[in-house]
């Protein structure tokens, strides 16, 4: 039996109706087209399926359609369009910070929500705050390079890695 | 995968929970922070014909302390044992274990009471919760209880909580004077499970020791309490000696299983040297 849910997702009333088996990821991608919510593992290990849930980073997929009625959401596509990540996606881009992408959506909210918490973390700290977050491309050098390069100059900073 | 089908009720209090599991039979499975039972759901390790969600009761929420007790609420994250004031004051072996389960947006949606009623022998928590010799306070029809930590868990997911009943609070008896707490484990990634872990706390005065708690985990099928550890350092001051015997003791306490990753000799041996690690730690504060 399907579940009516009413939720906001970057900023937009969203009226569903769900099977509850349905994942906060699956309502996402196939209901509401917002793909850029990735689904790698479905059991909360890879992270490539991070969202907002009322302002902190979780796993889409671990986080069940009919939970999230009456909260807040907000995806990448929604962070992309605030212009909040800009200058982390632009970081992203110049230290080739991404091949494939599959996981950069989960990149971007972990180092999102690391910097808001901690405006100049140390590489350890970047490692930490990424260490559920899967690249299989190898990626992680220049993946801590974005996020310390970024840290650095949102402090007023070069953002050159020395 | 994706999970199997089930009916989904929002429950808004916990008697009207228990209530509507008493009505559906024992198909039943509750949910709180869902990290735990909703990978169990993809991984169809469990279909359910009904899941009675209680994250959103009030009643659980909140940790307030009271005439020497911190009171947690079981839908309490695990975020909040890293960042609350008085988790960090009143339960420091809550706050010591917190960032080495899992990962942060983990934290950020796992629950406290979750993850002690799952149980699972190689979690944090609930080595942290048997050191600190909490209660855990259980709602059933018939009324509340309060069970303690070494009473509470029986079995790899196993627990005192029976069929229906739901885990309110857990109840930290608030520190003493000259308490020193020591948490570690060993594992092969940041945020994986522990090949083994420990959870120490203890009562110094004048450097010897009054109290010692020691809970291991990752050693068998429930987390450990090591009373001969403990019977070899009661009354000692922490040094080589007494770290040694303790260390030596731990092969009485422990059995630990042969397994896929590595033979029960290596898991005791690990055992000993992170409680060597974590006494000589508490040496230098105590």
């Amino acid at each position: 039996m399907k579940t009516d849910i009413t939720l906001t997702v970057n900023g937009d009333a969203v009226r569903e109706a769900v099977e509850p088996r349905t994942s906060l990821a699956d309502l996402l991608r196939d209901n509401l087209q917002l793909t850029g919510t990735h689904l790698g593992c479905e059991m909360g290990a890879c992270g490539a399926c991070l969202v907002m849930l009322d302002g902190a980073p979780v796993h889409a997929c671990l986080v069940l359609a009919v939970q999230a009625s009456g909260h807040k959401v907000e995806t990448i596509e929604g962070l992309n369009e605030s212009g909040l990540i800009k200058d982390l996606q632009e970081r992203f881009h110049d230290r080739n910070a991404l091949q494939c992408g599959f996981c950069t959506n989960g990149m971007l909210m972990s180092a999102q929500a690391l910097l808001s918490e901690n405006p100049m973390p140390s590489r350890p700290e970047i490692r930490e705050a990424l260490s559920g977050n899967y690249c299989r491309c190898t990626g992680y050098e220049s993946i801590v390079d974005a996020i310390s390069a970024t840290a650095k100059m949102r402090s007023g900073q070069t953002g050159e890695v020395s | 995968m994706k999970s199997p089908a089930f009916e989904y009720i929002r429950a808004e209090s916990v008697a009207g929970a228990m209530s509507a599991y008493a009505e559906a039979g024992d198909d039943v499975v509750y949910l709180a922070g869902g990290h735990s039972v909703v990978p169990s759901l993809a991984l169809r390790l469990q279909a359910p014909a009904l899941m009675i969600d209680l994250s959103e009761i009030a009643a659980l929420s909140g940790i307030s302390f009271q005439d020497g007790w911190l009171r947690i609420g079981a839908m309490t994250r695990h975020v909040q044992a890293i960042n609350d004031p008085l988790i960090a004051a009143q339960a420091p072996l809550f706050a010591a274990a917190a960032p080495f389960v899992a990962h942060p947006a983990i934290r950020n949606r796992g629950t406290l009471g979750g993850s002690l009623a799952h149980a699972d022998p190689a979690s944090e928590f609930p080595a942290a919760a048997v050191a600190m010799r909490v209660e855990l306070e259980i709602a059933s029809p018939k009324g509340t209880r309060r069970v303690p930590a070494d009473e509470f868990f029986l079995d790899i997911y196993e627990t005192a909580i029976e069929p229906g009943e739901i885990l309110l609070a857990i109840h930290v008896p608030g520190p003493v004077a000259g308490q020193v707490i020591g948490f570690d484990e060993i594992t092969r990634r940041q945020g994986d499970y522990a090949m083994v872990g420990a959870a120490v706390q203890a009562v110094a005065k004048d450097g010897i020791l009054q109290d010692i708690s020691i809970a291991l985990f990752s050693v068998g099928t429930r987390p450990t309490r090591a009373v001969a550890a403990q019977a070899a350092l009661m009354g000692r001051v922490i040094d080589d000696a007494s770290i040694a015997d303790a260390k030596a003791a731990l092969g009485d306490d422990l059995d630990p299983p042969d397994d896929l990753q590595f033979p029960a000799t290596m898991r005791l041996h690990l055992a000993r040297v992170l409680l060597g690690r974590i006494l000589a730690n508490l040496e230098a504060v105590a």
